[in-house]
């Protein structure tokens, strides 16, 4: 697929976010408009998976850890095709299969229930594990927060993800700078991360995480490494795509209203020349 | 094998002694060789759990995890997902004490495959002290939706639970105990998951207990028929959840008077689960043996059990203030 055309992909996965974040009158907007791009890159460029077939054997994984960002997933697997558009609307009501945080659901293709952070990380690495002794080619890729590394599980899972040598498991780390209480570095430093990440034997790629070429560039560039476990640190703006929202840490858990889902779909639908 | 009665009533001349270690060393070595989808798991802590034959025996379906036992629950979570069927071992003072969050939101939300074994639990892991001594992961357990909780009561019983919670498509809590346990199941005994075994019949009393106080019940059982004439009705309770409600109810419906022991708090345990289903659907007077709401500390595991009101001594006592009111 063209740069082009996973750029409209996840303009489309942005708007839906909006939407369904502005009906559900609550949520986590910032993180999931910032993963727009990854999302997209990862569902309609790099993993092997089949909506016709969620549970396909031969499928790669991907293990949400950070489930409060979920929207983003949804309107994704939505786009891919796992289910109806208009389910997205349903979400964090009740008798709905999009629950606030995600609850396993494998035939939507929802591989695991998270909320409680650190805990998505441990769940890829004991499947990355049980793959590679198995010796099947399955990838499992895991998306976490940067603000979720304060948890100690995560640690413990990469000292685990080091010792099997799991080439076959990429931590995706949404390297945004913010969480409820403000900037990372102010709530509790996470610098130099690359280099804790390379300590604990992670091979660390960082790059753009809001630029589609550079996304694919670096995950297919990941590949490559055998023997050790990949950290990608994808740094991106939280809330991008709409002006008052970027780098904002008040927009982490709340949802647009009418007038500014208004303002930034128009933002959003609005080319690079601002046309 | 025998051991010596040192005034200590919790051990009986007549009873023979069995490791419930080696009876979950067992079970899972059968299980294991039955179904090549079972995996281990262990917090560096493999011998002390008798999961060494099983690492030795199947290397490359054995994850030594280190000290991390929320790594160790969510990795074991994870692993369903290739289709195995985990288990993840510690003490039940981490696991799932330390680990409640990751049982949780982890494996029963999402009611996955995995086994949860809880070694040491109660009083008599002795010498190591109250931070070792789990005495809370019943009521920790029981209250969790999808999850199933089974306290076995000696070493046949526990080889018995243990290729049972193998084989049923759930998340499961098995507890276990370290110190050697009156033999009370032969290999010939019933047992299945969710249904309570009435060991002896009786018409006075109902003696409801679990784990390795099955034996105290029944030795007391003993004392009561032949020194005060008391029929005393003995259920081995070794499923907390589901509770077999009609094995219960049947019971003290005959009866009407209800003790339940086990090396637990008397807060939350079985005990309070047995209340809380009777003072639903048929109220009766219940007295509660166990952990009176305080910390063990270090000594003799049967010892401390006499010490902490654990032991047949304690339940003939009971029984007979409850009869005489």
């Amino acid at each position: 697929m063209k740069d082009s055309e996973l750029k409209n992909i996840a303009k489309e996965i942005r708007i839906d976010v909006l939407k369904m974040l502005n009906t559900a009158k609550s949520g986590h907007t910032a993180g999931a408009m910032g993963l727009a791009d990854i999302f997209a890159v990862l569902y309609f460029d790099i993993m092997n998976h089949n909506p016709l077939q969620p549970d396909w054997l031969a499928r790669d994984f991907l293990i949400l850890s950070n489930g409060h960002v979920c929207p983003v997933m949804y309107a994704t697997l939505s786009l891919a095709n796992y289910f109806e558009k208009d389910k997205l609307f349903d979400l964090r009501k009740i008798n709905s299969m999009l629950q606030g945080h995600p609850s396993k659901n494998i035939s939507i293709g929802i591989e695991n229930s998270s909320g409680s952070l650190g805990q998505g990380i441990s769940y890829a690495v004991g499947l990355a594990a049980s793959l590679k002794r198995d010796k099947k080619k399955n990838k499992v890729f895991t998306i976490v927060g940067d603000g979720e590394l304060q948890e100690g599980e995560c640690w413990e899972a990469f000292l685990f993800a080091a010792k099997e040598q799991l080439d076959n498991l990429y931590v995706i780390v949404d390297r945004n700078f913010i969480q409820i209480d403000g900037n990372t570095e102010d709530v509790s430093s996470l610098e130099k991360l690359s280099k804790k990440m390379a300590s604990f034997n992670f091979k660390t790629i960082e790059f753009d995480g809001n630029n589609i070429s550079q996304i694919r560039h670096a995950i297919k560039e990941s590949f490559k490494i055998k023997g050790r476990p990949i950290c990608l640190i994808a740094n991106t703006i939280a809330g991008k795509g709409v002006s008052f929202m970027e780098n904002d840490f008040n927009w982490h858990g709340k949802a647009p209203d009418d007038n500014e889902l208004k303002i930034a779909l128009n933002e959003l639908c609005l080319d690079e020349n601002g046309k | 094998m025998k051991m010596e009665n040192k005034n200590n009533n919790n051990k009986n001349n007549n009873d023979s002694f069995g490791e419930i270690r080696k009876g979950f060393s067992d079970g899972l070595m059968y299980s294991s060789g039955k179904n090549e989808n079972i995996v281990v798991l262990c917090a560096d802590l493999t011998k002390s759990i008798k999961a060494d034959e099983f690492a030795k025996t199947y290397p490359k379906r054995f994850f030594e995890m280190g000290i991390s036992e929320q790594n160790m629950l969510m990795a074991a979570c994870g692993m369903t997902s290739n289709d195995k069927i985990p288990f993840a071992l510690s003490y039940a003072a981490f696991n799932p004490g330390r680990n409640w969050d990751q049982l949780r939101n982890g494996a029963c939300y999402s009611k996955l495959n995995v086994k949860i074994i809880g070694g040491h639990a109660g009083l008599t892991t002795g010498p190591d002290g109250a931070t070792h001594q789990m005495l809370e992961d019943i009521a920790i357990t029981r209250v969790i939706p999808n999850l199933v909780v089974v306290v076995p009561c000696d070493e046949e019983e526990t080889k018995k639970a243990t290729i049972a919670i193998s084989e049923i498509k759930k998340p499961c809590y098995l507890r276990l105990s370290r110190e050697k346990s009156i033999n009370i199941t032969s290999k010939d005994s019933f047992f299945e998951i969710g249904k309570a075994n009435v060991i002896d019949g009786g018409n006075d009393i109902t003696i409801i207990a679990c784990g390795i106080c099955v034996g105290f019940a029944i030795n007391a059982r003993k004392i009561l028929l032949s020194d005060h004439g008391i029929s005393a009705e003995v259920i081995n309770m070794h499923t907390i959840k589901p509770l077999d409600e009609n094995t219960i109810l049947e019971s003290v419906k005959k009866t009407g008077l209800v003790i339940t022991i086990e090396e637990h708090q008397i807060n939350g345990g079985m005990g309070s689960a047995v209340c809380e289903f009777l003072s639903d659907k048929y109220p009766v007077k219940i007295k509660r043996l166990g952990m009176n709401d305080s910390f063990g500390e270090s000594g003799n595991g049967y010892e401390l059990l006499e010490k902490y009101g654990i032991s047949t001594d304690k339940i003939v006592e009971a029984v007979l203030e409850m009869i005489k009111k």
